[in-house]
């Protein structure tokens, strides 16, 4: 079982009190009634699924019950970085950064 | 190759079995070919079967990173059914479930189809409600399903438990006849055998690295570990590693990775005699001809490529199979092991053309595409071969995630399948 850092209870918690939320940083349009579905199929359907670096959301639902963000890799299911929601994706130079 | 026959295996008897020589030829991959298939799992094997046997076209590699039937088809738990809700569904599984039945006398190979029925139990009111309306679906569609009592249940499948005090009570089930397991290695093989005879070069060990474009769009062939292989067109039948392939080619895919696990008891004299499955609880389980019980259960709920797994969704699939089969309770866990599938956002498969061109996509199987082999391969070589979809998967086609129309069986469900 994975232990994950919770940034809010700033604690190694088992992968039981976490829930996935999929993937991270996609920006719900404000305007979605202008969007074409193209547009919308790209936001709300289409998926990074890398094999390496993903960006992901969890949540730690039987915890804290808030949401963040990691960066972990998708071979070895290491989590490599842990931040908050709201807080900037990390640049691509990061990325690679991570995952030396 | 050497057909399988009274006579032949007579002939071998008396020569000491050493004349049946390879199953099929390990070439090295030529400069230039009609079709690639990247992907030697069953799906892709039977892509270039039906490609030769079908449709004339021989001139074919199939390019597999590994061994062939090493991926998905290798570590499914071999479940086969067509009960699915929608026209579209049952229309593919079903032609797939046919094709399941007369598989081992076609490609001379027993694939060890056994239709011993697949009865999957309801637990509360909505999983009568909903198996029920599958029933008459099913029916509808011509596919065969048909409802239980808990009693019925109970004599159709001797260990399951229908005490009213178990955790999960079975209120019913519904029971597909004509479903069944069979044996998943020998499907690759059987396809593999017949399709290098035919013509078609099998190369493992063959990863590919990239899908080559000419400056128009269109596909010129794909670059892999062993050089550069030309081909004006390439079908992707890669399960859980697609979205890298379809990247390659620049096209991106509505598609989520995740581990699926499977396990196998310590093999035991027969006690099993159907395929049982629980959806509410995830909890499948059959018994192998060699006497393991097969028990898988859900996916991961994380992207993963690492063919594992967690050790909590065992946990969780075998609580479930001890509160049902109570009988199974001491009984040792032999191995377990995980595969990649991709999972689209309907859990319907995507099976048709890309935006580029000549590039076909096979894909999106998730956690039920072993029972689909034959159905898919079939409809996928007519795909590639006259460059549009077979009326069959018409519908499964990769615009449907722009147009809306979805082929929504993760709603019919409500879980993986």
């Amino acid at each position: 079982m994975l232990l994950i850092h919770c940034p809010y209870c700033k604690d190694d918690r088992p992968e039981l009190e976490f829930s996935n939320a999929g993937e991270a940083h996609i920006v719900r349009p404000t305007n979605m009634s202008d969007i074409s579905d193209t547009e919308f199929e790209a936001m709300f359907f289409m998926r990074d699924n890398p094999k390496g670096i993903a960006l992901e959301r969890w949540r730690h639902a039987h915890g804290c019950g808030r949401f963040f963000n990691v960066a972990r890799n998708t071979v070895s299911d290491k989590f490599l970085k842990v931040y908050k929601a709201g807080e900037p994706r990390p640049s691509d130079a990061e990325i690679e950064e991570l995952l030396k | 190759m050497k057909k399988f026959n009274v006579f032949s295996l007579a002939r071998e008897t008396m020569r000491g079995h050493t004349g049946w020589g390879k199953q099929w030829r390990n070439p090295e991959p030529k400069k230039q070919y009609d079709v690639i298939i990247v992907g030697a799992g069953g799906h892709g094997l039977g892509t270039a079967y039906y490609l030769a046997r079908e449709h004339g076209i021989k001139n074919i590699a199939v390019l597999e990173k590994g061994w062939l039937g090493g991926g998905n088809t290798g570590r499914n738990t071999t479940i086969i059914r067509s009960n699915y809700l929608y026209d579209e569904s049952a229309g593919l599984f079903d032609h797939s479930l046919k094709l399941w039945e007369t598989l081992s006398q076609e490609l001379n190979y027993n694939v060890m189809f056994s239709q011993r029925g697949v009865m999957m139990l309801a637990h509360n009111v909505h999983d009568v409600q909903s198996a029920q309306r599958h029933i008459n679906a099913n029916r509808l569609n011509g596919v065969d399903n048909e409802w239980l009592t808990p009693q019925q249940a109970k004599e159709y499948c001797p260990p399951l438990n229908i005490s009213k005090d178990s955790r999960y009570p079975v209120m019913g089930a519904a029971l597909q006849r004509r479903g069944g397991v069979a044996r998943h290695d020998a499907v690759a093989w059987g396809y593999a055998r017949q399709a290098s005879d035919m013509g078609v070069d099998i190369i493992q060990n063959c990863e590919v690295t990239g899908i080559n474009r000419a400056p128009s769009g269109e596909v010129t062939g794909v670059e892999t570990t062993k050089g550069t292989i030309g081909a004006k067109q390439v079908g992707v039948v890669a399960s859980g590693h697609t979205s890298i392939l379809m990247e390659m080619a620049g096209v991106r895919m509505p598609l989520e990775s995740f581990p699926l696990q499977a396990l196998v008891s310590e093999p035991v004299k027969p006690i099993f005699p159907c395929v049982t499955m629980s959806n509410a609880v995830h909890a499948y389980i059959s018994q192998s001809d060699k006497g393991e019980l097969v028990i898988g259960g859900g996916t991961d709920s994380y992207v993963s490529y690492s063919q594992t797994g967690s050790m909590h969704m065992l946990q969780e699939v075998l609580d479930s199979i001890i509160e049902l089969y109570p009988i199974f309770n001491r009984l040792k866990m032999l191995r377990t092991w995980g595969g990649v599938v991709d999972v689209t956002p309907d859990r319907s498969p995507i099976l048709g053309k890309t935006p580029v061109k000549g590039l076909y996509v096979n894909c999106g199987w998730g956690t039920g595409g072993f029972k689909a082999t034959p159905g898919s391969a079939n409809v996928f070589a007519h795909t590639i071969a006259k460059d549009e979809p077979h009326k069959i998967n018409a519908g499964f086609n990769l615009d449907r995630f722009r147009t809306g129309r979805l082929i929504d069986e993760a709603a019919a469900a409500a879980v993986a399948h």
